[in-house]
């Protein structure tokens, strides 16, 4: 990057006499700190809500606007009495069963799509990015019909599943590029050593394509630990209710909105998955990085 | 088997080991039947049925709930008349083209730009602020802004006006600013990457010949990264037209319907007016004008595309 940078200068020297450079040094080097400051200022803009929730949740009195900076921690038990707990717990339960799920079959079927002959291959892996398309608004009164002629209604296990459902089109993209990259030497020479296709698809496949399976998973959990719309009408038992539905309930129950216990539930719910994000950021960034530049 | 008909490309994707290739395996099927399963059950099966529900009266409550039948064209003819899904139609417009397309992919592209001449500090904590309201889950994000957007709160407190109640009187403005506040690290990543591809000879080139940033940016850079800008506005179209969680969650698609975005008037209709039928419709519709958008991307992008193959 900032080989670019001295290139302007140095390109023009070429043609201009040698009392230019300082000046054109000096205007790159202003041009440097009018573009950092530009970006700092962009991403201050950007900081400023997660500063006001942060902000509210450690101050018991926080209103809409910015509060005094205080260190108290009884939003945080209020966003609990509230049941922050358990409606995190859901949604922890919502995310897990659905990125197992998801991720696992998945994997098989990306395996299947990428190695093996599949009748209409062509055709159904356009089916397949067809309905990575597809809004899962139109399946939601479908889905609330089946579910509640089958009884499946209500249940955070069927729920899960849908959850899952909505994500597997684009895992199995996903996978199936990234076991194409994976070399085919390695299961050939398992092959003929007489292992089994169980075998192979644990020892080599799933290992070699690691990093994109932790992709899928890391997307999968991140959208179902999210997920509001599809639990709120598919689930209406108040003790299924995952995070989102709780805190969409808790700021729309109460006549007066209690900034700072739900600025409180709402780092409570924000933290698990902004702690996922980071520990695997390095995987993520294997498909695009923007501080890619970091590694040198 | 019909395997044998069908798959053009399997003899060129399998050069070796034909004998492992060529036939299909029983296994095979063990291998997808899993993820066949959960698609056609939780997706294809919902997807066929919803095509059918959007032509019947079916209800949440009352009798309709149970005994529905097909009325044929009379949701169809009701959504043509009914001046609330137009309404609708415009404000999910404004909202995709609003706050997806125009300002994820600017602040996105200033950003990318920006990053690709900053120090590499500033660029890595900016990088990882914009990520981190990317990460946020969405009902945190309607939270934070739905508390920016009231009187007193800091929206109305930078406009200098603390009395006004931003989401009442723009509404959608507020709704917008918040999807923007939320997506454009998905542009940045984007087209940050796509920068990055953009091969440094050719810049050179026309630095050699002296054309300045701007004119480098505007007739190099950016006709070179055309593919991946529109790749990436036709994602955020998909992504931004079915969304829900936000705008709901701030203002239930009020006051009066002003951000109703499809989605949620779907929702309106189906799980508080009733009308389960005609939520259904109004999803079709709604796939309809994403399809309509994706094929004008798709032509946008039909000469690069017959290059790439």
């Amino acid at each position: 990057m900032s080989t670019g940078e001295i290139s302007v200068p140095l390109s023009v020297v070429e043609d201009r006499t040698q009392e230019v450079v300082p000046n054109q040094l000096r205007r790159a080097r202003v041009n440097k700190l009018v573009i950092n400051t530009v970006l700092a200022v962009l991403g201050i803009i950007f900081l400023l809500p997660i500063i006001w929730l942060i902000d509210s949740a450690l101050n018991p009195n926080a209103t809409q606007g910015l509060s005094a900076p205080a260190w108290s921690l009884a939003n945080f038990r209020a966003a609990i009495a509230a049941g922050a707990g358990g409606a995190i717990k859901n949604s922890l339960y919502l995310a897990v069963v659905s990125t197992v799920v998801a991720t696992g079959v998945s994997t098989l079927a990306a395996y299947a799509l990428s190695r093996r002959r599949v009748p209409f291959k062509a055709t159904v892996l356009l089916g397949i990015l067809f309905l990575t398309g597809l809004p899962v608004t139109l399946l939601l009164i479908p889905l609330y019909e089946i579910f509640v002629h089958l009884g499946w209604a209500n249940s955070p296990f069927y729920t899960s599943l849908v959850l899952s459902a909505t994500s597997i089109p684009f895992a199995i993209w996903l996978l199936k590029n990234f076991i194409d990259q994976v070399p085919k030497e390695f299961e050939e020479a398992a092959a003929i050593e007489g292992s089994s296709e169980m075998r192979i698809l644990w020892k080599i496949v799933i290992p070699l394509s690691l990093p994109g399976i932790m992709v899928a998973a890391i997307l999968t959990f991140i959208n179902s630990w999210g997920a509001f719309l599809i639990p709120l009408v598919l689930d209406a038992n108040p003790g299924n209710q995952p995070g989102a539905v709780g805190i969409y309930q808790f700021m729309s129950a109460n006549g007066i909105v209690q900034y700072g216990p739900l600025a409180a539930y709402g780092i409570l719910f924000s933290v698990p998955v902004v702690v996922l994000y980071l520990i695997c950021s390095r995987w993520l960034n294997g498909g695009f990085a923007f501080a890619g530049g970091v590694k040198g | 088997m019909t395997a044998l008909l069908e798959a053009p490309e399997e003899p060129v994707e399998a050069p070796k080991a034909p004998e492992d290739r060529e036939r299909f395996r029983a296994t095979t099927v063990a291998w997808l039947s899993p993820a066949a399963i959960l698609l056609i059950g939780l997706f294809l099966i919902p997807t066929g049925y919803a095509v059918y529900l959007g032509f019947t009266n079916l209800q949440l409550l009352g009798p309709n709930a149970q005994h529905f039948s097909f009325t044929g064209a009379a949701n169809l003819n009701r959504l043509i008349h009914d001046p609330v899904f137009w309404s609708s139609v415009k404000i999910t417009l404004i909202f995709v083209i609003g706050s997806g397309i125009i300002a994820q992919t600017l602040i996105g592209l200033a950003l990318a730009l920006l990053g690709q001449r900053a120090h590499i500090s500033v660029r890595a904590t900016v990088g990882s602020i914009v990520i981190l309201a990317w990460v946020l889950p969405e009902i945190g994000v309607a939270f934070i802004w739905y508390a920016f957007g009231q009187s007193g709160g800091l929206l109305s407190e930078i406009i200098g006006n603390p009395s006004n109640d931003l989401l009442s009187t723009a509404p959608l403005l507020i709704v917008s600013i918040a999807n923007a506040w939320r997506g454009t690290a998905f542009s940045m990543l984007i087209l940050s990457a796509g920068l990055r591809n953009v091969p440094e000879e050719v810049d050179e080139a026309a630095q050699l010949e002296g054309a300045g940033y701007w004119r480098r940016l505007f007739r190099v850079t950016l006709p070179i990264m055309r593919p991946t800008i529109m790749t990436n506005m036709l994602l955020i179209t998909i992504g931004t037209i079915s969304d829900f969680t936000l705008i709901y969650a701030m203002t239930q698609g009020g006051p009066g319907n002003q951000t109703a975005i499809l989605p949620v008037y779907m929702y309106i209709e189906a799980f508080q007016f009733n009308a389960l039928g005609y939520g259904t419709t109004i999803a079709l519709a709604l796939i309809v004008i994403g399809a309509l958008l994706s094929i004008v991307y798709v032509r946008q992008l039909r000469p690069e595309l017959r290059k790439a193959s």
